[in-house]
């Protein structure tokens, strides 16, 4: 294992940020994971530190094939996140909206195009992502579908689900998008959480990743075979949304199975306690998103739903 | 008439409400035209809620020579200029970045394509901008290229120092201005002033050619007063001045006068040192129009523009 610096940049009143790359095996450009580009992905940082640990011990082993090479870049905004912030704390704006960066721009289109040079002409990119609904996701392997895309690749991680996403204007800038403009194929990693560890489904994306790993002949690891992943498109998730705001009392959890008609979730009235409304399932299927704040808005999403599946 | 286009209900006792205020001339024909101001979507942003006062405060006094109609959006983000957040505040989201909006999507999105739907059909609408909290910019219009040849003519009448033709940048085709104008709604977006603050020479200014504006449109028949000629430019007269060390930065430069190439204009200096860590200088000849108002600056961070003269 090699410890790289990537890029740096001095702070008027803090110590030098300092983005590391954690490098493995031989020089060729194989796979680049990175971990939380925001201040908030606790859960994202958790499994790159995990993932940095099996590689570790991998490499030591031998079991890195031949002349490939892996990069692992935990954190790109620490700053953020050592001062419970999301986003580049100096002007809240957002690094992962920022690619592929301007080495000439602002400050985070330079840390993006800094990092983006780093992590540029791997074949493969896997990106540890959140979103920015409060709630919990089923694990799955997000793929924008930019025409570069290869879904069939992304079933190797043998995580329940893929997603292929429409790309609407503001995912032009985020790293997955540019990654696949440059050649590189791109899966964006969801586990349930982000703002707190989830050890079980941080231990599934360490698993997914290097059973991917394994599979495309980067590295040698004996796991579970994972699953024979489900494709959803992600305008085909049905969305059910909240009819008042309230106190909010979750019935179903992401990954579980419902019936048309089961209770989803109950909201309360905030002062009297009533149950003011309930949230039927409208279809059959899994719960692949759930609102998780204790509070909710009107007309909030708090499920998607994959349409007709069981588990 | 005060009315309410968007209400969300929130968790405990209130509703989120977007309203406008829509002003009809005392005799209806049933063909006037219809102008739309928009501002306070980003919650930083003040300088529009003069104008809007101006404008309603006007019509409320001179309501005989209003010949269209008037509709004023005051805040578009009320949650986030009443918390003092440049953002939707539950979601850390960039309003100017969601348009045109998905009634299916989430809350944010849901709203933003309610006001598009709402707004789809104006004759004009203006989109008025602030800056944000560390830049301060001259009156300006900005316009995409694409919409450069339609929307010109009338930007010229808004009494602003100049008028920005800029490339179409891919991320500015989530904002309003994008939206209203892909779906025939001819948007113009003013920027000026600095977040957090208002600057009443400037409202005044863009005031008189809203009015001037309204007249070309005809949707107003008192008196106007004469506007500016502004600058027209494009992103190629235009120098970035950019930080290259991190500290605080002390201007030196006066906004919109001219300047040679090489001038100074202000330093970064270091409060633990004592030290000049950059002098800053004009990349080209030309007028400041934007300044850096905020001290604190990392390397990156922009400390002014300078337009470099006229195409037009």
């Amino acid at each position: 294992m090699r410890k790289e610096l990537l890029y740096s940049l001095s702070s008027p009143y803090r110590e030098e940020m300092k983005v590391w790359g954690y490098h493995f095996g031989k020089e060729e450009k194989s796979a680049c994971i990175v971990g939380a580009t925001r201040g908030n992905e606790i859960q994202q940082l958790y499994v790159c530190s995990q993932l940095i640990r099996k590689l570790t011990e991998l490499e030591e082993r031998g079991a890195i094939v031949g002349d490939n090479g892996i990069l692992v870049v935990p954190s790109v905004n620490y700053y953020a996140m050592n001062i419970g912030k999301r986003f580049w704390s100096a002007d809240n704006t957002d690094i992962n909206r920022m690619f592929p960066g301007y080495s000439e721009g602002e400050t985070t289109q330079r840390i993006a195009a800094g990092l983006f040079e780093a992590v540029q002409s791997y074949s493969y990119g896997i990106q540890l992502a959140s979103f920015y609904l409060p709630g919990d996701f089923v694990p799955h392997v997000r793929m924008m579908e930019t025409g570069y895309q290869n879904p069939s690749l992304a079933n190797l991680f043998g995580l329940p689900y893929v997603v292929i996403r429409k790309p609407r204007p503001i995912d032009t800038t985020t790293l997955n998008y540019n990654w696949q403009l440059w050649n590189t194929s791109a899966f964006s990693v969801y586990t349930k959480e982000t703002d707190e560890i989830d050890e079980r489904s941080a231990r599934q994306a360490v698993a997914a990743i290097l059973r991917f790993l394994t599979r495309m002949g980067i590295v040698r690891y004996n796991s579970h075979s994972g699953y024979i992943a489900s494709m959803v498109n992600e305008d085909d998730l049905l969305i059910v949304h909240s009819n008042c705001g309230g106190i909010y009392r979750r019935h179903k959890e992401a990954g579980e199975e419902v019936h048309q008609g089961e209770l989803l979730a109950d909201i309360i009235h905030p002062y009297e306690g009533d149950i003011i409304n309930q949230i039927l399932a409208p279809c059959d299927g899994i719960i692949f998103f759930a609102h998780k704040k204790p509070l909710v808005n009107e007309n909030e999403i708090i499920y998607k739903i994959i349409k007709r599946l069981h588990e | 008439m005060v009315k309410t286009v968007v209400s969300v209900e929130l968790p405990v006792e209130e509703c989120l409400r977007i309203q406008k205020n829509r002003i009809e001339p005392q005799r209806m024909t049933g063909k006037e035209k219809r102008m739309v101001i928009v501002t306070g979507t980003h919650g930083d942003e003040l300088e529009g809620q003069y104008v809007c006062y101006e404008l309603n405060r006007l019509l409320r006094e001179q309501p005989q020579h209003l010949k269209g109609i008037v509709e004023i959006f005051p805040a578009f983000n009320p949650l986030g200029i009443d918390s003092v957040t440049r953002g939707i505040p539950m979601f850390d989201l960039d309003m100017n970045r969601i348009f045109p909006g998905n009634p299916q999507g989430p809350m944010a999105e849901h709203i933003a394509a309610s006001l598009v739907e709402d707004i789809r059909g104006a004759d004009m609408c203006i989109d008025i901008h602030a800056s944000n909290i560390y830049l301060r910019e001259i009156p300006q219009v900005r316009i995409n290229e694409n919409m450069a040849e339609q929307l010109v003519p009338y930007a010229k009448l808004l009494n602003t120092d100049f008028i920005w033709v800029h490339s179409s940048a891919t991320v500015l085709e989530a904002t309003l201005a994008h939206s209203l104008n892909t779906i025939g709604t001819p948007t113009l977006v003013v920027e000026m002033g600095v977040g957090m603050r208002i600057t009443k020479e400037f409202t005044s200014q863009l005031m008189r050619g809203i009015l001037r504006l309204m007249k070309e449109l005809g949707i107003w028949d008192g008196p106007v007063e004469e506007v500016r000629t502004p600058v027209v430019s494009r992103d190629g007269k235009v120098g970035f001045v950019n930080a290259k060390a991190s500290g605080i930065f002390i201007p030196c430069a006066r906004f919109w006068e001219p300047i040679r190439e090489g001038a100074h204009l202000g330093n970064i200096i270091s409060p633990l040192t004592g030290e000049v860590l950059e002098k800053v200088l004009s990349p080209i000849s030309g007028m400041i129009f934007t300044l850096r108002e905020y001290p604190v600056v990392y390397e990156g961070a922009l400390l002014a523009r300078v337009l470099g003269g006229e195409e037009e």
